[in-house]
């Protein structure tokens, strides 16, 4: 899973420039994002890399990495 | 660059209240979509009547109480027209009782159409308004959902409910640029009137400031304003057109 390719599915959602988008990004607190702007990012995420994420699991995602981490633990 | 035409989904489109509304926002220059589920005649009439105002129109039959053809015809309308911008929940029906006669059927197809058919088609819908950061909901409520009426406790549930409906999505959409409100009609000529006696007809005549009943152009002009970017700082209300009688 490769880091850039979520970067631009951030970058497109949010609004946001690459620079800002780092592993330890917040969404709300760093990247500006809104309840509903993580919604439609992990929906967005689920078009791009076919998967499902439960609500449960959103709940958990809070910064870029845990993004990461978690679309890694999916591959496995 | 040409100028993007607009597209309007009407539920109900094809008769009544549903059909003014189609045949003004077509007037106004809108793309409409009518959706039906029975009617499919009227909603052909519809089209052909839409069309000569110089617009694009087409009818197609959905069950808006069933979640997956729902999303279907949503997809359908995004395929053909690739957007909408306004969508009025429109469709409902009566089945009017006692409570003590009211069967758990009439109870369930009141608000299987005109509720959970509101939150079918917005839920579907709302994701690509999202998306393009603008949109205009409508909501056909109902004064009846605002005062109650004797024999409508489904309708009036059904009608009172898209007011909260209408409400908490304006929250929620509001950031994005999305208005939600909700058009409350009062007493207005329609089939679903027609039915009613002449001695209610001249009570309920009686009980109108206004002293006379609506016609569905009284709430066509109001969704024709809702629709509008002259509507833009209006988002959560609900407007009721019905001659003064519930003040």
């Amino acid at each position: 899973m490769e880091f850039e390719k979520i970067r631009d599915i951030i970058v497109e959602q949010l609004g946001v420039d690459p620079e800002e988008v780092t592993m330890e990004s917040s969404f709300i607190d760093d990247l500006g994002a809104d309840s509903l702007d993580i919604v439609e990012l992990i929906m967005a995420l689920e078009e791009e890399f076919d998967v499902e994420i439960p609500d449960e699991d959103a709940e958990k995602i809070k910064t870029v990495g845990d993004v990461v981490e978690y679309l890694k633990n999916l591959e496995k | 660059m040409e100028k993007e035409i607009k597209t309007a989904l009407v539920t109900g489109g094809g008769r009544g209240i549903g059909k003014a509304i189609t045949l003004k926002l077509a007037e106004d220059g809108y793309n409409v979509v009518i959706n039906y589920s029975k009617s499919s005649k009227d909603a052909d009439d519809t089209v052909l009547e839409a069309k000569k105002l110089g617009v694009d129109a087409y009818a197609v039959k959905c069950d808006i109480s069933d979640y997956k053809e729902v999303e279907k015809m949503i997809d359908n309308i995004i395929e053909k027209f690739g957007h909408i911008d306004v969508v009025v929940n429109n469709a409902g029906i009566t089945k009017d009782n006692l409570i003590l006669r009211m069967s758990e059927e009439d109870w369930d197809n009141v608000i299987d159409i005109n509720l959970k058919g509101t939150f079918n088609v917005i839920k579907f819908v709302s994701k690509y308004m999202i998306k393009r950061r603008k949109g205009k909901i409508i909501n056909i409520s109902s004064v009846v959902g605002i005062v109650g009426n004797v024999g409508q406790v489904n309708y009036a549930s059904s009608k009172a409910g898209i007011i909260g409906l209408t409400k908490s999505l304006a929250k929620e959409l509001a950031s994005r640029g999305i208005t939600v409100n909700a058009v409350a009609p009062g007493f207005i000529e329609t089939d679903m009137t027609k039915i009613l006696s002449d001695s209610v007809k001249s009570t309920m005549i009686n009980s109108i400031p206004l002293k006379r009943a609506g016609k569905p152009q009284d709430i066509a002009n109001v969704v024709s304003f809702l629709a509008s970017n002259a509507s833009d700082y209006i988002t959560g209300q609900v407007i009721n057109v019905d001659g003064g009688m519930v003040m």
